[in-house]
């Protein structure tokens, strides 16, 4: 009974006990102590700065949008503490071909003034190209194996971060984004993405109702989601939070993808789907708005006044291939 | 609501009504079994609204979740019998009386610290300080709940920074400079997690008698201290001029 016919598994029964019974011991949470003096615009009760778009959530969660936050004021409360970002990627076969472009865009626009460590995956480190980094800035090559199949490949990114984060980055880290390769930044990303729990909104959903997103609709799957509910359709390029909350996120997505595998399905956008299903029952903290994750073969609307991660225009059946 | 500020800034969310959705906080609430407690003060001649507060507060402060009133007064004869909800408790705690209604609100503050540190850090999770002489009519639900939360003042949302009632005389500890000031906070409904809370009244505390031992009083009292605290500190979450309208507008 294989969900798609097509695609073939590697059998794979057992979690990763090793793993799963880790206990980590995480850095302290560093929790903003201070807002310094600073001089700006009042913020007035009756004039909210973008009135076309929804910027918070119904759980209260701030979704993310130019214009509702002062960056000014951001910076001065989470600089002073000092935070090392980390950001996880994927090279696997010809996707190395996207990290010096990643990487040189994400050096001029993600987290100008902090400490980041970026931790490229790849099966073939000989190919990732060397690049100028800022001070306080490192990148960490990260082998791990290649599987025989792209979705095979999607969909162990949770168990390698998971893996990563339990053997590594829990100590090097305070915030994890993980991130999809083969995309570009184009403007800046900063401390406004950083919270407990953060999705992005795919840039194909957010302007269509909810009956038409893309979840896995199958009963059988542990990624279900019922006609009626969700609220958001969030692309699986963007997700990330406390090193602590995508650790356990990233572990339950495994379990639901491992779950799927002993039943013989594959989820319709594979950890995409799962991605979903687990942040309708655990809403994320903060959602960013599609102008963190742009797909480049969109026109742009109105709404989105600034794009700051956007895909790469490629070929995608020669580069799966 | 497109018509009102949702999020500030530095993105907290504001608390208006039409901007969330109750179920789905109830759910995350309950799932992490907290207890939050109100702290309320009936001095005086204030004692009168003990009946009015308590009453509506038990029908609609976080109903179906547990909360501690902590009720503060000088009078404790006069609590007549008052019906709690089974999730509720209420704790009554006799205080000195005052000469001075200044005295009286300036001591809130280091009152609530005090307590903070001595019992309520043991019995609460979160805790907000609610004046006494409101009534609820309307239920007020976990929408609240988040590590330090100020309330708009009705008075003075659409001010100007310059023309609102910060204290503005650099020889308080409450002063706020020229060309700084977020909002105007009402001292009337503030508090978030107990750790924060207690931050905020010892801060306050210490302001006050500072400005004590340098013969000055800070224009609105706690309320003035309040807000520098605010400027510095700034809130995780902010609620709407809903959630403490006073009456007289």
């Amino acid at each position: 009974i294989l969900g798609n016919g097509k695609v073939h598994y590697l059998p794979y029964y057992l979690p990763c006990p090793k793993i799963f019974s880790m206990k980590l011991q995480y850095t302290e949470e560093k929790l903003i102590q201070l807002f310094p003096q600073l001089f700006y615009q009042q913020p007035r009760v009756l004039a909210p700065k973008r009135q076309d778009v929804l910027t918070v959530t119904p759980w209260l969660a701030p979704i993310v949008w130019e214009g509702t936050f002062n960056s000014e004021i951001l910076d001065s409360a989470y600089r002073p503490l000092n935070l090392t970002i980390g950001v996880t990627a994927f090279a696997i076969g010809k996707y190395t071909r996207f990290v010096g472009h990643f990487l040189e865009s994400a050096e001029k626009h993600f987290m100008k003034g902090y400490r980041v460590n970026y931790y490229i995956f790849t099966d073939n480190p000989e190919t990732i190209p060397d690049v100028q980094l800022q001070p306080g800035r490192r990148f960490v090559v990260v082998p791990i194996k290649k599987y025989p199949s792209w979705q095979e490949i999607s969909m162990r990114r949770m168990e390698a971060i998971n893996k990563h984060i339990a053997e590594t980055s829990h100590q090097e880290v305070d915030y994890l984004f993980c991130l999809d390769i083969d995309m570009v930044f184009y403007n800046a990303w900063g401390p406004e993405t950083l919270g407990d729990i953060v999705a992005a909104i795919h840039p194909g959903y957010f302007n269509v109702p909810r009956s038409q997103f893309p979840y896995e609709r199958r009963s059988s799957s542990a990624a279900y989601i019922p006609d009626g509910t969700g609220d958001f359709y969030y692309g699986g390029a963007v997700f990330g939070g406390l090193v602590k909350k995508v650790y356990e996120f990233t572990k339950a997505c495994h379990m639901t993808i491992l779950t799927d595998k002993a039943n013989g399905i594959m989820a319709a956008w594979q950890e995409e789907s799962h991605l979903n299903r687990h942040f309708l029952s655990h809403k994320p903290s903060k959602v960013l708005s599609p102008e963190y994750l742009w797909d480049d073969r969109k026109p742009k609307p109105p709404e989105i006044h600034l794009i700051r991660f956007s895909t790469v225009a490629k070929n995608y059946k020669e580069i799966r291939n | 609501r497109r018509d009102v500020l949702v999020l500030t800034p530095w993105l907290a969310p504001i608390v208006w009504e039409g901007t969330f959705n109750r179920d789905i906080l109830n759910a995350q609430y309950k799932q992490k079994n907290l207890v939050t407690g109100v702290v309320t003060f009936a001095l005086k001649t204030y004692w009168f609204f003990i009946e009015g507060f308590m009453s509506s507060a038990n029908k609609y402060f976080l109903a179906g979740h547990q909360v501690n009133f902590y009720l503060f007064t000088d009078n404790p004869e006069h609590i007549s019998h008052l019906q709690m909800a089974p999730e509720n408790q209420l704790f009554v705690i006799p205080v000195w009386n005052h000469s001075q209604w200044q005295d009286i609100s300036i001591s809130h503050m280091g009152i609530i610290s005090r307590y903070i540190r001595s019992q309520f850090q043991y019995e609460v999770d979160y805790l907000y300080s609610i004046d006494i002489n409101v009534q609820l009519f309307e239920h007020i639900g976990v929408e609240i709940i988040d590590t330090l939360v100020g309330t708009i003042s009705s008075w003075q949302y659409t001010t100007r920074r310059e023309r609102k009632s910060y204290e503005t005389r650099t020889e308080s500890q409450a002063a706020i400079p020229k060309g700084e000031g977020d909002f105007y906070y009402t001292a009337g409904f503030y508090g978030g997690s107990v750790a924060e809370v207690y931050k905020l009244t010892r801060a306050c505390f210490k302001g006050v008698m500072k400005d004590r031992e340098n013969g000055i009083e800070a224009r609105w009292h706690d309320e003035s201290h309040l807000n520098r605290y605010l400027l510095y500190h700034k809130p995780t979450r902010l609620l709407s001029p809903e959630y403490y309208w006073d009456e007289e507008l």
